[in-house]
């Protein structure tokens, strides 16, 4: 029971909080204090004395705060954003890769978290790419092609993990700059460079390799883990791209997911476009077929493409008869809250809740009641602003933040519905 | 925790919430062997063998209307009469009578909007899903010890297509919070949405073959809690219908264009996308090629 308790993510809120748990850098005791800052809150009243914290109230006003702010960003910007990114990732192993003052060593805490990182960028941009390039020996290789699973990269770091020779930023840049210009129009092409080292030894002249990539619409962000480099910070510059230093382990992690939410889309960068997809049905289980991408006959765990009916064993990919561009709709569907937000609810005193003619006084989606325990006064809630619904103020929080829905506005119709016609 | 200090919970007491398709537009036309009594009656017989099953079993019961959506019976509201030995008639007749109210209430509310597309028959299937989630969230809240949720959906109507965005984002939800949502559809046809929904939280997707031995069915797969699930033999799922609903339309297709900024669904072309506002360029490479190697092919 406890387990499940640790394993359910509330939404995104309670998600970051879990992953904090787990960091290492501070002793336990140490990171309950930082964390929490628990005397921050302790007021005295006119007296003198110490107040209660009213944690609950504490934790809603600071949702209330975040979700304004969220809303009050323009509708327009908040939907613009461009969600089939291609992006190459590059990992500096030169040998200031091995270096311990990030324990164990830089290498293993970039591992650790580019995984983290990999599977919270296709959880966010379903429709997107990565490829990983690594740099060594002064070389840099491909490490795995731009592709859409998120096991095939996580495997193949973990294979090529170790550290030798020098850095080169021009071989790298060369490198993502041939596998990124030939990507269709549409998608957003973007470089994050995970650089170790305080040099770089190039063949030729970087600045060119620079305007190269600016040219060919390169985005690239380089994440530091030693101290400032004038080159980085041009290249960044001139791209469009972030340059951050890391200081500390969780400085690092929190720089790297900062990537993964997908940036608002510049006109400049890609060019919208409508793509003709279809959306397969997945066989079923203990059906025989031939997939047309392994040529094997498998036994279920297939989709079939709706235009020519051919098998294939994975989505997202490209069907290899007519070229449809075969997606599955859940992937596309979890960006959809993005699209359609619903509106913060609007505060209701105890007053107000009190004078209301809601007769129950409960909690319209999960009937918790509103009066505050103990006594039988109204304590504070919410309203939906268009189906004029109360909500306890959990369920404000976790309709926003996860469900997306508003229960009451789900629990009517708004147009005018089919009426007696059919009716007997 | 609070709640049940004398009562240890363990991890074979559920919390089941039963979503219950009354759609007046489904149950009526509905040609099927079961009508909407005898599909009550076999509910019913299956919620008594939950609540006899352990007496720490807790359900609800919401009512899935055509205009509305509503409580009909919370078993943690009244344990005396449930638990009671011999009382389970007022179980029996409570339901009868909170379900009649209930759809009453959904007809009058539909006879008030007179504007007429017949087309439209499903019911408010998210409304329903989004409180079971809420209510769920509720039990999680009240402490470490909460008995396993899972969600049943008994439905029968179609998928209403305007309620895609919404179904998707409950499911979504639940399975972010691991909340199984198993379905049992008494339809003609099969639910996509239904059938997605199941496969995304890890539930189970049922459609009877014969539905005069409903109960049957129901005693069989979705009595058992969540951990004896694991030893049985479930049906395997004949495929899920992944099927999407286009924004312009709201109708249900397999192929279609997809907003290349937004991910909006259409089924045309446009020339301009009607969610984001994105112009789209002229540089069609994908459809350019498409249409060539499909008028090569024919
Ligand atoms: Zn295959
Ligand atoms: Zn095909
Ligand atoms: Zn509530
Ligand atoms: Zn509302
Ligand atoms: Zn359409
Ligand atoms: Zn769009």
């Amino acid at each position: 029971m406890n387990n499940s308790e640790k394993k359910r993510r509330n939404g995104e809120a309670e998600e970051e909080n879990e992953e904090d748990v787990e960091d290492e850098g501070r002793d336990a005791w140490e990171r309950t204090y930082t964390d929490e800052r628990s005397w921050e809150a302790l007021e005295e009243d006119e007296s003198g004395l110490l107040q209660p914290i009213d944690n609950k109230a504490i934790y809603h006003s600071q949702y209330r705060r975040r979700l304004q702010s969220l809303s009050a960003t323009s509708a327009a910007s908040r939907i613009q954003k461009g969600l089939i990114r291609f992006l190459c990732v590059v990992v500096d192993l030169s040998k200031a890769a091995g270096e311990m003052d990030f324990k164990p060593s830089r290498m293993a805490v970039i591992a650790k978290h580019v995984e983290t990182f990999i599977r919270e960028f296709f959880d966010q941009n379903p429709l997107s790419q990565i490829g990983l390039v690594i740099i060594k020996d002064g070389v840099a290789q491909s490490l795995t092609e731009l592709g859409g699973s998120p096991e095939a990269h996580i495997k193949a770091l973990m294979v090529k993990l170790g550290c030798a020779g020098d850095s080169s930023l021009q071989n790298a840049l060369e490198l993502v700059h041939d596998t990124l210009h030939k990507i269709p129009s549409y998608g957003h092409r973007e470089v994050l460079i995970l650089y170790s080292a305080l040099s770089t030894c190039d063949p030729g002249d970087i600045m060119e390799t620079i305007q190269k990539c600016k040219k060919a619409k390169l985005r690239c962000s380089v994440i530091g883990l030693s101290a400032e480099m004038f080159v980085c910070k041009h290249l960044c510059q001139e791209t469009g791209g972030s340059y951050m230093v890391a200081l500390d382990e969780g400085h690092f992690k929190e720089l790297l997911l900062e990537h993964a939410p997908p940036p608002p889309a510049l006109a400049e960068f890609a060019i919208a476009n409508l793509i003709k997809m279809g959306f397969p049905q997945r066989a079923a289980e203990g059906s025989i077929a031939i997939c047309s991408c392994h040529r094997e006959a498998k036994v279920g765990e297939g989709y079939i493409c709706p235009r020519c009916k051919a098998r294939v064993c994975e989505l997202p990919t490209e069907c290899r008869f007519c070229g449809l561009t075969l997606v599955s709709s859940p992937h596309l569907a979890r960006s959809y809250h993005h699209l359609f937000p619903i509106e913060p609810f609007t505060e209701v005193s105890a007053r107000q809740l009190e004078l209301s003619r809601v007769a129950s006084k409960t909690c319209f989606s999960c009937r918790e009641s509103l009066l505050t325990p103990g006594t039988n006064k109204a304590g504070p809630c919410a309203a939906c602003t268009k189906c004029k619904q109360y909500f306890c103020l959990d369920c404000d929080i976790y309709i926003h933040e996860s469900l997306h829905n508003c229960p009451g506005c789900e629990s009517r119709r708004i147009t005018p519905a089919a009426a007696s016609a059919t009716m007997s | 925790m609070a709640t049940l200090p004398s009562k240890p919970i363990a991890d074979d007491v559920s919390l089941l919430v039963v979503l219950i398709d009354t759609n007046p537009f489904f149950w009526s036309t509905s040609s099927s062997s079961l009508n909407f009594h005898q599909f009550v009656s076999h509910v019913l017989v299956f919620l008594d063998l939950i609540v006899r099953l352990s007496q720490l079993n807790q359900i609800v019961v919401i009512a899935t209307g055509h205009n509305t959506c509503d409580y009909i019976y919370d078993s943690s509201l009244d344990t005396d009469q449930v638990t009671g030995e011999g009382e389970l008639p007022a179980l029996y007749s409570f339901v009868l009578q909170r379900l009649e109210e209930f759809v009453n209430k959904d007809e009058k509310l539909g006879a008030k909007q007179d504007g007429l597309s017949e087309k439209r028959v499903s019911s408010l299937l998210s409304g329903s899903l989004s409180m079971a989630l809420c209510y769920i969230q509720r039990v999680f809240r009240s402490g470490p010890l909460h008995p396993q949720p899972r969600i049943l959906c008994l439905q029968g109507s179609p998928d209403g297509s305007e309620q895609y965005v919404s179904i998707m984002n409950a499911i979504f939800s639940a399975q972010r919070s691991m909340v199984p949502i198993d379905c049992c559809y008494v339809g003609s046809h099969n639910s996509a949405f239904l059938q997605q929904a199941s496969y995304i939280t890890g539930g189970v997707y049922v459609k009877p073959q014969h539905l005069e031995g409903l109960y049957q069915y129901l005693a069989t797969v979705f009595a058992v809690d969540l951990h004896s699930r694991s030893f049985l033999q479930l049906p395997r799922p004949a495929g899920v219908d992944f099927r999407a609903s286009c924004f312009c339309h709201k109708t249900t297709i397999d192929m279609g264009y997809v907003c290349s900024v937004c991910l909006s669904i259409f089924c045309k072309h446009h020339d301009k996308c009607s969610t984001c506002g994105s112009v789209f360029g002229k540089a069609q490479l994908d459809a350019a090629s498409d249409r060539k190697r499909k008028a090569s092919e024919s």
